[in-house]
């Protein structure tokens, strides 16, 4: 049975994802944190051995790393009170009717099949834990496209699984990769072969529905020479009066020549602890572009990487952050420059209102070697009323004396004499100000294909509501 | 009842210093008034403050636009009511075409006359007017899908100001120094037209320093603003005459014994 959550009054804005369902999981792995719901998550899963060792070491990792203390406050965690592995249905369907009716309401709340018939190329769509749908375009198939739920892709392609996996974000490089690697479930699995290009982007689709719930889905990409993807991800859970985590891992590989860009709509509910890691290696003359929108959560930290590893390649994060009451992005970007004549631009673009903080935090590493390298960085912050607040945190590191790095930072606020203007035309001043918001977004959102901009338009105007009174 | 009526007007700054010193003025439909003064008078105050920017108090007096007042009214509403003003400084909205703001604009204003329900225009018919518009205001399609007024020269700013007012119907157009800016062949189209525009449904308020804008819409009265105040009126004559001899006879610390 469905059952709308309609008390929205917490959060102070009209986020239409914060409905429920209250259907009774197959199977769950009950609160808290063991060794034995490791091995119960790779057991259910009836993983090769490798992978339950990897899961053992990085819970070993995860008991014994601190846990940040820069960034966001990540002390408010409740690691015990947390369900690590829900598992919502038996199998992976192939068609949105074999779902259970509640699930299968959920997505279609969400727009998702109608999304798939539109303008998509495949679509997964995770629930809690477990990837529940999966679908791929017939033609990319038989191209030989694969695009499949993480799991599955251990279990049929377990050979380039292992290859990469853990390679591009090994479990040690911060807490919640050693938490992700550990009790990883669901994620996506692709792999574009040499010269295919996915005109189309493919959609995967992360959805929370139970309270506590800790999503950890694992992402590995495998773009082929020459070959090109375009992926996106879409996030989004119910509200609740306690919090959820969101830990995910995303790797990605793109061979020479190739190109992946990867989208992200990040909307979940502001009970949501959004801690993911995202890194990307472009091999010679390959591209990687991270096209990141944070609107939702509690706290974001995340910080898509780009390690430009063969000559030539080039990589770009353009990235949008909007934080709201109660809420704290900190975002940012990493490029390290590690072959010569690569090149790297970093677009951050951050709104802060309603007490809400964005912060951009960002890297660019030059390594020795890579020479002629170049990055432009530009960030810009539009604060909205005199409670919000907005940090920059760059650190440049160069190795070889002809680097060209740029670097601008901007901080604006909505201009009166603007807002007036526009007011002056018939728009209200919640009109006007998510108006000036929308063209402050729009180098962003302009790279979106349109159903993307107009949603991510639309979920700003969402945030903008209320915002003037 | 007059369309637009202006009565013991005090317009200050939110420091207390009154700019407009009490005016009155009434407008009907198919009228042109012009207002012409010297630099600093207080004309793009009176626009503003009719408008209403919140850098200006009304100390005294009432604005009525068919016969309500607009005094407790934000802009938005105001605009909604029919009240139109074409700056003399428009400002720039990077990230928001001039097309999509355009059409944004319309329909807030659909969206009240509907009483408060979205009533969006369908596209083709926003097409269908725009393309009318442009095409006799002469604006340039390439100016469409750029930012609103990002960039664009100053004569480029006044033609999409122009624009927007043949768009929006509204029932009073105040044109704040719409000439100043155009060249000689855009000021003719523009200020035609605006002079189409005036009828029935709209009267026109065109604050100028020069008589030409004057010549293609012809002004029903002319009214000289000097220290806060309206200190002549007369007919298209009057502006003529202020082209030749200036402001100095109407200006207190004119210097004597100039002629
Ligand atoms: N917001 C403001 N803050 C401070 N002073 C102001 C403000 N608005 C207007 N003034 C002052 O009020 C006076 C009238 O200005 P206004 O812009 O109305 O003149 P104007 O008649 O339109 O002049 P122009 O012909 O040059 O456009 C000027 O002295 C101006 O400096
Ligand atoms: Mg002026």
């Amino acid at each position: 049975m469905s059952e709308p959550e309609s008390d929205v009054s917490q959060i102070g804005r009209d986020y239409k994802y914060g409905f429920h369902t209250t259907d009774e999981p197959k199977f769950s792995t009950g609160r808290g944190l063991t060794r034995e719901v490791v091995e119960t998550i790779s057991a259910q899963k009836s993983e090769p051995a490798w992978m339950l060792e990897r899961r053992l070491e990085a819970y070993e990792h995860f008991l014994t790393r601190p846990i940040p203390d820069w960034g966001g406050d990540l002390s408010t965690i409740d690691f015990d009170s947390i369900f690590y592995y829900v598992k919502p249905t038996e199998s992976e369907a192939a068609s949105w009717e074999e779902l259970p009716p509640d699930i299968k309401n959920t997505w279609d709340r969400l727009g998702i099949p109608e999304a798939e018939k539109k303008y998509l190329a495949g679509v997964g769509a995770q629930y809690e834990s477990e990837v529940v749908y999966h679908k791929l375009q017939e033609e990319l198939v038989r191209q030989g496209v694969v695009f499949l739920g993480m799991d599955v892709g251990l279990r049929d392609h377990e050979e380039i699984v292992r290859e990469h996996f853990g390679k591009i974000v090994p479990f040690r490089d911060n807490k919640f990769s050693a938490l992700n690697t550990a009790v990883w479930s669901g994620g996506s699995f692709i792999y574009v072969p040499p010269g295919v290009k996915v005109e189309m982007p493919l959609q995967a689709y992360f959805r929370i529905n139970a309270e506590n719930m800790g999503q950890f889905e694992r992402t590995l990409i495998v773009v082929d020479e020459g070959a090109f993807v375009h992926y996106v991800e879409g996030c989004t859970a119910p509200i609740y009066s306690s919090d959820s985590l969101h830990a995910a891992v995303v790797e990605i590989i793109v061979k020479p020549g190739g190109r992946c860009r990867y989208t992200t709509i990040q909307n979940w509910s502001t009970n949501v602890y959004n801690l993911v890691t995202k890194r990307a290696v472009a091999q010679e003359n390959a591209t990687i572009e991270w096209v990141d929108g944070n609107l939702g959560s509690k706290l974001t930290m995340k910080y898509p990487a780009i390690w430009l590893t063969g000559e030539g390649a080039h990589g770009e994060v353009l990235s949008i952050a909007f934080a709201g009451p109660g809420q704290h992005q900190d975002t940012g970007a990493k490029a390290v420059h590690a072959a010569p004549n690569t090149t790297s631009v970093i677009t951050a673009k951050s709104i802060s209102r309603g007490g809400g903080r964005a912060g951009y935090r960002g890297l660019v590493n030059v390594a020795s070697g890579a020479r002629g390298a170049k990055s432009k960085v530009v960030c810009d912050a539009l604060i909205l009323d005199e409670e919000s607040r907005s940090d920059t945190y760059p650190t440049i590191r160069v190795h070889e004396a002809d680097a060209n790095i740029e670097h601008e930072a901007t901080v604006s606020k909505i201009g009166e004499e603007q807002l007036f203007y526009l007011m002056s035309r018939g728009l209200t001043e919640s009109e006007a100000s998510s108006m000036i918001v929308s063209g402050f977004v729009e180098p962003i959102t302009k790279e979106l294909p349109l159903e993307y901009a107009v949603e991510m338009n639309r979920l700003i105007q969402l945030q903008m509501e209320g915002s003037v009174g | 009842m007059a369309l637009l009526e202006i009565k013991d007007l005090r317009i200050a700054l939110n420091d207390g210093s009154e700019i407009v010193k009490g005016i009155d003025l009434k407008v009907e439909s198919g009228e042109v008034h012009a207002i012409m003064g010297p630099n600093g008078s207080g004309k793009s105050t009176l626009a503003q403050a009719l408008m209403g920017h919140p850098a200006y108090r009304i100390s005294s007096g009432d604005v009525l636009l068919d016969g309500t007042s607009l005094l407790a009214l934000g802009p938005d509403e105001r605009a909604q009511k029919g009240l139109f003003l074409a700056f003399q400084y428009p400002y720039a909205i990077p990230g928001v075409t001039v097309t999509s703001f355009l059409r944004s604009a319309m329909n807030a204003l659909r969206k009240a006359r509907a009483g408060g329900e979205d009533d969006p225009i369908p596209i083709p018919e926003f097409r269908k007017q725009l393309a009318a518009a442009t095409e006799r205001l002469k604006v340039p399609r390439e100016l469409l899908g750029r930012y609103l007024n990002d960039g664009f020269s100053g004569g480029e700013k006044k033609r999409i100001e122009i624009l927007q007012l043949a768009l929006l119907h509204p029932r009073l157009a105040v044109l704040d120094e719409t000439d100043s800016g155009l060249d000689i062949d855009a000021l003719k189209t523009i200020a035609g037209g605006v002079s189409d525009l005036v009828g029935p449904e709209m009267g026109a308020v065109v604050i100028t320093h020069y008589q030409r804008i004057l010549n293609y819409i012809r002004p029903d009265y002319v009214h000289v603003f000097a220290g806060g105040r309206f200190v002549a009126e007369g007919g298209p004559e009057l502006a003529e005459q202020l082209e030749s001899e200036g402001y100095d006879a109407y200006l207190p610390e004119a210097p004597s014994g100039a002629s």
